[in-house]
């Protein structure tokens, strides 16, 4: 009988993983770190147009854009005379599994009947694994999906029951552990038991199946405004939707846009605790997320992560969870749309963001998510109230995750706060000298400038700042 | 005890790594809990009580063991209470646009 510890699982990880994705990434690899990353993009991932045809099969994408008129009211009302850009949104709830997590499970599931397999296994406690099950139903292949659900006392985050129960309406096998990573060996071992495929978050067809999103976005305000959008906010957490998002704008020919990812400061909360687990609102879209994947994108459940947020970001903003409540009840009220949590992390700091534009600008919020059970606002600060977090109106700024949610006493106490890049990029360049000290490479130095978006002076002065 | 049949939709348990089992890095509370694991199927065998060991057909068709939790478990997430806080806030927007000047 085979070995099937821990230790003896995790020995064979790459093993099972090539099996699983049916990609070398070796053949990639350019030296120590450096690796083809355009060249991986091309090689393994589909063409724009024919993402678009495999995703027209099961009713992905072209999801509606609608402009917030009555938010854009509200933003230019806060803003200095003259300001307040017009804020658009991309209903991407209005996708099979109600995210735009469809996008990215729509070519991997495809890509694993192509292959041959006969079902699918993804890790994840979010959106996506409902994204998955969803298009695993559609093109009837079996679907596993592995989640992290309860803490030590049994007691399930509410907005990840309510997705599991979301995989289980759409056919798939759920897994629900309690917390900790060695959800990643329960993961490795179904895909050794099963050998389905990994529809993993962060392969070059997961990324390639979001570009169709920037790619909308920039292709129907221009047809709509005749321009591209100024900014688009993404809300961020392992990068994918940034990644895929930024270059489909900029194969749409957006190349100005600018590119801000927003996260909920969680700030303090350990993702790995027992404790902390259930003392937080939001499952995604947050910096216990998005800090670690940006900084340190290989830390996938693949070996070479094909989201790399830092190539494409110019700014990442952070926004409290009381702000993010705040503009889920603006939305339902305001505009009529009563949606999810992660796209309206974006969508709090578009609030403010967009009065300090001019008021020709267009601003969009690229996604909306489904919401309901568990999800809502009212399911969620229930639920905090019950773990003894404080929830009252208050200053956001004294905000602190795990101790209190402050909903903000009116608009003008929405803000953002700015996490430097050079900040980021340090921490990911002294992660990176942990395993390959310097000095660089002629090629590993290109290979970083890319990683990073600085030219080879900035560079420079980040490894001697470090 | 409930009793499950055959056929019905069951819950099971299994502790994958007890305190003692698990991964050196992870922080100290987590690390004197075990790894638990539910999943809902459908009951394999003849019959099974809570509390006993059962096998589940799973909907991808695997059949799994573990301790049987619950029989036909129910969802128990919903909407929660009404948050005064969350109240406020439409009329409070709705009156802010309704001012003149509001364009
Ligand atoms: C609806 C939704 N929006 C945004 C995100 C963030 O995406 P990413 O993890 O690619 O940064 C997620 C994923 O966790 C999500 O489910």
């Amino acid at each position: 009988m085979k070995d099937m510890s821990y230790g003896a699982i995790m020995g064979r990880r790459n093993d099972i993983m090539k099996k699983a994705v049916g990609i070398n990434y070796e053949e990639f690899s350019r030296g120590r770190f450096a690796f083809d990353y355009e060249e991986m993009m091309r090689k393994v991932g589909y063409t724009l147009d024919e993402i678009r045809s495999i995703q027209r099969e099961t009713d992905v994408g072209e999801t509606p854009l609608w402009e917030m008129k009555n938010l854009t009211r509200l933003a230019r009302k806060l803003a200095p005379a003259g300001k307040g850009a017009r804020i658009f949104i991309k209903d991407e709830a209005a996708n099979p599994s109600g995210s735009f997590k469809a996008r990215r499970a729509s070519v991997s599931v495809y890509r694993a009947q192509q292959e041959g397999y006969k079902g699918v296994v993804s890790a994840t406690s979010g959106n996506y694994g409902a994204a998955v099950a969803s298009q695993a139903g559609k093109r009837n292949m079996d679907c596993i999906v592995v989640q992290e659900v309860f803490d030590s006392k049994g007691d399930g985050q509410p907005e990840i029951l309510e997705k599991g129960r979301k995989c289980e309406a759409y056919g798939a096998e759920v897994l629900q552990l309690t917390v900790g990573p060695e959800l990643f060996y329960t993961f490795l071992r179904v895909l050794e038991e099963t050998g389905f495929f990994n529809a993993s978050l962060y392969t070059p067809f997961g990324i390639a199946g979001v570009e169709t999103l920037g790619y909308e976005v920039a292709t129907e305000l221009k047809e709509k405004e005749g321009r591209f959008p100024d900014k688009v906010l993404i809300t961020h957490a392992g990068g994918g939707n940034l990644t895929g998002t930024a270059r489909g704008l900029k194969k749409a020919g957006a190349e100005n846009t600018e590119i801000v990812g927003v996260s909920v400061d969680l700030t303090g909360l350990h993702s790995a605790s027992d404790y902390d687990f259930n003392r937080k609102s939001f499952t995604t879209g947050h910096t216990g997320f998005g800090v670690p994947f940006t900084t340190w994108p290989d830390r996938a459940d693949v070996p070479l992560n094909a989201a790399r947020s830092l190539r494409y970001m110019d700014r990442y903003l952070t926004v409290t969870q009381g702000q993010v409540f705040y503009a889920t009840e603006a939305l339902a009220q305001l505009e009529g749309l009563e949606r999810g949590p992660a796209g309206n992390t974006s969508l709090a700091a578009a609030l403010v963001l967009a009065g300090e534009m001019d008021r020709d600008e267009i601003l969009v919020v690229q996604e909306t998510e489904y919401t309901g059970a568990g999800k809502h606002p009212t399911a969620q600060l229930t639920f905090a109230r019950e773990k003894g977090i404080e929830v009252r109106r208050g200053d956001p700024h004294e905000e602190k995750p795990g101790e209190n949610v402050l909903i903000p006493r009116g608009p003008q106490d929405l803000f953002y706060k700015e996490m430097e890049l050079d900040r980021l990029r340090k921490s990911y360049l002294k992660a990176l000298q942990k395993q390959h000290p310097a000095p660089y490479s002629p090629e590993e130095r290109d290979f970083l400038t890319e990683e990073l978006k600085v030219d080879q002076e900035k560079l420079e002065e980040l490894l001697k700042s470090i | 005890m409930e009793r499950a049949r055959k056929g019905d939709w069951v819950q099971v348990h299994q502790v994958i790594f007890s305190p003692g089992e698990r991964s050196p890095n992870i922080p100290e509370e987590t690390k004197k809990v075990p790894l638990e694991l539910r999943v809902k199927g459908w009951l394999a065998i003849p019959e099974a009580q809570v509390g006993e060991e059962a096998v589940i057909k799973t909907p991808a068709g695997r059949e799994l063991e573990g301790r049987l939790v619950a029989v036909n478990p129910p969802f128990t997430h919903g909407f929660g209470k009404p948050v005064q806080e969350l109240l406020e806030i439409g009329p409070e927007l709705r009156a802010l646009l309704r001012e003149e000047g509001a364009k």
